[in-house]
């Protein structure tokens, strides 16, 4: 066959279909998209990657796994269980692992992929939170990621349990215990969900089809929400000479971003394997089945799930009492519901208490560089320091026999870091991003320090600073910053209430956000540093709020 | 033959006969206790070099005559096991005052030299013995039910793979890699500080010996899964995810961007 004639038979094929579905037009529209470029643009990528591969390998270990909590004697080639009492779900999982050909590398990768797929979500979140992707038009897509991220929780956390080995077993008691915990319905609760007592027979089949058919089916739906929004809104970009909120700078779907894609694609698949293929993950052979009497030393959940477990344990054993014939457990109750509640709630509706605070309903296509936006980059940095404290003390017990420290020394510390450390990290942060901007403003009012001395005639010493370029001036004089909306008079001059100028709630929010401000450097200064080039520091001194 | 036979009536006889016994009888039993007696001297020996080991070595802290110090516990009573493991794996002399006593290698004292003050502490009062080679052979225990037994009672401790775990206060369960298959029966018989004592009802000798297989098994298996990253379970492998996994992934994430502009 010559070339010719394949690129004919194509071309007709092509022609078949777009006379019978019009797919033309929108292959077209898709082809052209225009995608940014940058690698933090990536992560959500990793993110979708690893949920394809968690999708595929859960097809293959659904073909072998038995949901099913009944009793079974496991007579394996695991030597160390043989004749143990074990459920089935726990049998076909070793089963995977040791006697379906590729399965235990299958389960690896699968169980690698979960947790690389929570942190690409993670890590994709705090990129979209501290350039301020979250802005009007954005905001529904920064709530589906919100629930992708928890439903990506949930998900690994009933993937973890389902093979009923001792650690997840030790993993669902504890979540039966925090459902017990819910003051008044909490036992009818548990009884409903585990059919009666715990562990019961039920709770297996029940997860198993929450785990391979309704989350998976949500997470098709709410990706392809996510994504389509993505199409329609357009990607944003980082500031840069050229760029605006009414463009997109970047290379087309395809055949760039098609290529860039699929081999990135291939890396991320790439990774995960090598990691599977060289590093255990999960040895439920090693734990034994689960059977409720045994712990083990050292049981944790996934790292996803460890900032609630480090909440618990930080925790007193105060606050459980009985009142009106009920047991009150709010030692359980705080850390493992209200503090991830608590975490949650601000984390989903920011995108409109920052909007609250500015006043701002403008849409932004343009990224912020964290440094411009100095309240919610620290207030970020506050969260994530919140968060991995929590993390931490999820630990507390291996960091005891690593570090070999006493437990309570390290847990008493965290409970005292729980309160200080964030409000100083927001401090420090606040602080480094006003700095970093008060340098900006330097450098475009007097140019990049060269560390060449010169000593003029008179024997005066000073350093040659060259003039940044047009464009590298622009990224650092582009962004605009906000005033508290208390610095704007409230009334106009007729003594009429101005729209948006809002409530004493609004203006103290808005103070909090933009008191500590550092301006842009505007046309005006810049033409007044040039002119008068060697006295500069006045200008600086009169421009910058702190 | 005859005469003899003539004389079998003989007064005398029956007090020959009787004397014959008697010598016999007496030259067996000399023979029979000479043994005894050699080694009941050596035994005395071995609890005098013992005491005298004892007082040089332990005594500041266990008193002059094992009775016990403020700061240190009374060995009467903790038998022969309790100083074999103590000494055996190193804890004891008691390196550096702490939450637990550290074990402290090489050693410092040959077999012989803790066999004696193991018999001097036997000595004071009876206790749980030294286990013998049988007892702890692995190659007659049972994995399977060693791996259920040690899940149940030791696991909460030492961890599912026997690598330990941390306790209140800086105290700690060891990890059991490379203890030797009578220290780990020893340890159960005595009980180590915050350690409690599995007698022969709670766990009989057999599964204690099927225990010692287990823990033989583990670390003999190889790890089919690839790295085993200590076996410290979730938390090493979420700290791998993010700074291996995620990690590489964001380096190319990072080199694919600087490779386009
Ligand atoms: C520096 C003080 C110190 C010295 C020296 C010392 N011990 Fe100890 N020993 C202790 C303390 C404290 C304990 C109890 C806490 C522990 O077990 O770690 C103890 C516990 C023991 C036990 C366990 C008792 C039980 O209840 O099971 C034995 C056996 C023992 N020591 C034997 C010895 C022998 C034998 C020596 C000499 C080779 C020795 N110790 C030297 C401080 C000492
Ligand atoms: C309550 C917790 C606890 C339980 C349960 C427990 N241990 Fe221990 N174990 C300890 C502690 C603490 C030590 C360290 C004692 C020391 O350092 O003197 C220890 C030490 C040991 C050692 C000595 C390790 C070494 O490095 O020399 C062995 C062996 C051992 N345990 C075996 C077992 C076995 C087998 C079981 C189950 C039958 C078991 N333990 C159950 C707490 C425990
Ligand atoms: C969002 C995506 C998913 C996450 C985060 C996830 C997470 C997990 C985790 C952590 C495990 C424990 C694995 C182990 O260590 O053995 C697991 C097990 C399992 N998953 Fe998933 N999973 C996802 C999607 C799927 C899908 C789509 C399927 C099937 C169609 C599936 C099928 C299974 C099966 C059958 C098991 C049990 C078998 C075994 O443990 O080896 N999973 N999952």
């Amino acid at each position: 066959m010559t070339t010719t004639t394949t690129a004919k038979k194509a071309g007709s094929l092509a022609n078949w279909t777009d006379e019978r579905l019009g797919a033309s037009k929108g292959v077209k529209f898709l082809a052209r998209k225009i995608f940014p470029d940058h690698w933090s643009f990536m992560l959500g990528e990793v993110a979708l990657y690893s949920f394809i591969i968690l999708l595929l390998t859960g097809v293959f270990l659904s073909l072998f796994y038995i949901p099913s909590a009944g009793h079974t004697v496991y007579d394996g080639v695991y030597a160390p269980l043989v004749n143990q009492q074990v459920s089935e779900a726990y049998a076909s999982t070793v089963g995977i692992s040791f006697d379906v050909r590729g399965g235990l590398l299958m389960r690896q990768i699968h169980h690698w992929a979960a947790l690389v797929f929570v942190a690409a979500m993670t890590v994709h979140m705090f990129r979209v939170f501290f350039t301020g992707a979250f802005r009007k038009p954005r905001e529904l897509n920064w709530v589906i990621g919100c629930v992708l991220v928890l439903l990506g929780i949930v998900e690994g956390f009933l993937g973890y349990s389902l093979p009923d080995d001792l650690l997840s077993g030790t993993g669902i008691r504890i979540a039966s215990s925090i459902i017990l915990a819910i003051p008044v319905v909490g036992s009818y609760l548990s009884f409903f969900l585990f059919g009666g007592e715990f562990p019961g027979e039920s709770f297996i089949p029940r997860i198993y089809t929450i785990h391979v058919l309704l989350l998976p089916a949500i997470f098709l739906a709410l990706i392809g929400a996510h994504l389509v929004m993505l199409v329609i809104q357009k990607h944003t970009q980082y500031p840069g000479p050229g760029r605006t909120n009414t463009n997109v700078v970047g290379y087309p779907l395809f055949p760039v971003y098609t290529a860039k894609a699929g081999g990135f694609f291939f890396i991320v698949f790439g990774v995960i394997t090598l990691l599977s293929a060289l590093v255990t993950i999960n040895p439920i052979w090693a734990y034994g089945g689960y059977d409720p009497s045994p712990v083990t030393a050292g049981s944790q959940p996934d790292w996803y799930m460890g900032f609630m477990d480090g909440a618990v344990r930080l925790m007193t054993g105060w606050g459980e009492f009985t009142a009106f014939g009920f047991t009150w457990s709010f030692n359980i109750l705080i850390p493992a519901l209200l503090i991830p509640g608590l975490m949650t709630i601000p984390l989903i509706l920011y995108p409109w208490i920052e909007q609250w605070a500015t006043g701002d309903r403008r849409e932004h296509h343009l990224l912020d560089r964290p440094r411009n936006v100095p309240t919610r980059t620290a207030l970020g940095a506050m969260g994530i320091t919140f968060y991995i404290l929590l993390w931490i003390s999820g630990g507390n017990d291996i960091m005891a026999t690593v570090l070999r420290l006493s437990i309570n020394d390290i847990t008493l510390t965290l409970r005292v870091l729980i309160f200080i450390l964030p409000p100083v990290v927001y401090i420090v942060t606040k602080r480094i991003c006003l700095g970093m901007q008060r340098k900006d403003r330097d450098k475009v009012l007097h140019g990049r320090e060269t560390a060449v001395i010169v000593r003029t005639e008179s024997g005066e010493y000073f350093e040659v600073h060259e003039p940044l370029d047009e464009y590298k001036r622009w990224n650092l004089v582009q962004h605009e910053t906000h005033e508290p909306l208390a610095e704007l008079p409230s009334e106009d001059a007729n003594g009429v209430r101005r729209p948006g100028a809002g409530s004493g709630w609004k203006r103290r929010l808005s103070k909090f956000y933009f008191e500590q401000r550092v301006e842009p450097v505007t046309p005006a200064e810049l033409a007044a540093a040039h002119h008068d080039h060697h006295g500069h520091e006045a200008i600086e001194a009169t421009s910058a709020h702190h | 033959m005859t005469a003899l036979a003539a004389r079998r009536r003989h007064p005398l006889a029956t007090a020959i006969l009787v004397m014959i016994g008697l010598i016999v009888t007496g030259v067996l039993y000399a023979a029979a206790t000479s043994g005894k007696a050699a080694a009941a001297v050596s035994a005395a020996d071995e609890i005098e070099a013992g005491k005298k080991l004892f007082l040089a070595n332990c005594s500041t802290c266990h008193g002059l005559n094992a009775e016990g110090r403020r700061n240190a516990p009374s060995l009467v009573g903790v038998g022969a096991a309790a100083v074999d493991f103590q000494v055996g794996t190193g804890r004891m002399p008691m390196a550096a005052t702490g939450p637990q006593a550290p074990k402290v290698s090489p050693v410092r004292y040959t077999q012989d030299e803790i066999k004696a003050m193991a018999a001097y502490v036997a000595s004071l009062g009876p206790g749980p013995a030294i286990p013998s080679a049988e007892d702890v052979d692995p190659a007659k225990g049972d994995v399977a039910m060693g791996s259920l037994i040690f899940r149940t009672n030791c696991a909460m401790c030492h961890n599912f793979a026997g690598k330990g775990g941390a306790l209140t206060r800086g105290k700690y369960a060891a990890g059991l890699e490379g203890v030797t298959p009578e220290h780990i029966y020893e340890a159960m018989v005595t009980g180590p500080q915050s350690m409690p004592v599995f007698t022969d009802q709670t766990i009989s000798p057999e599964n204690k010996r099927d225990i010692i297989a287990f823990l033989q098994s583990v670390e003999e298996a190889p790890a089919p899964g690839g790295l085993s990253l200590g076996s410290f379970g979730p938390v090493t492998e979420g700290l791998v995810a993010w700074l291996a996994g995620l990690g590489l992934l964001v380096g190319c994430a990072v080199w694919l961007g600087a490779k386009s502009s």
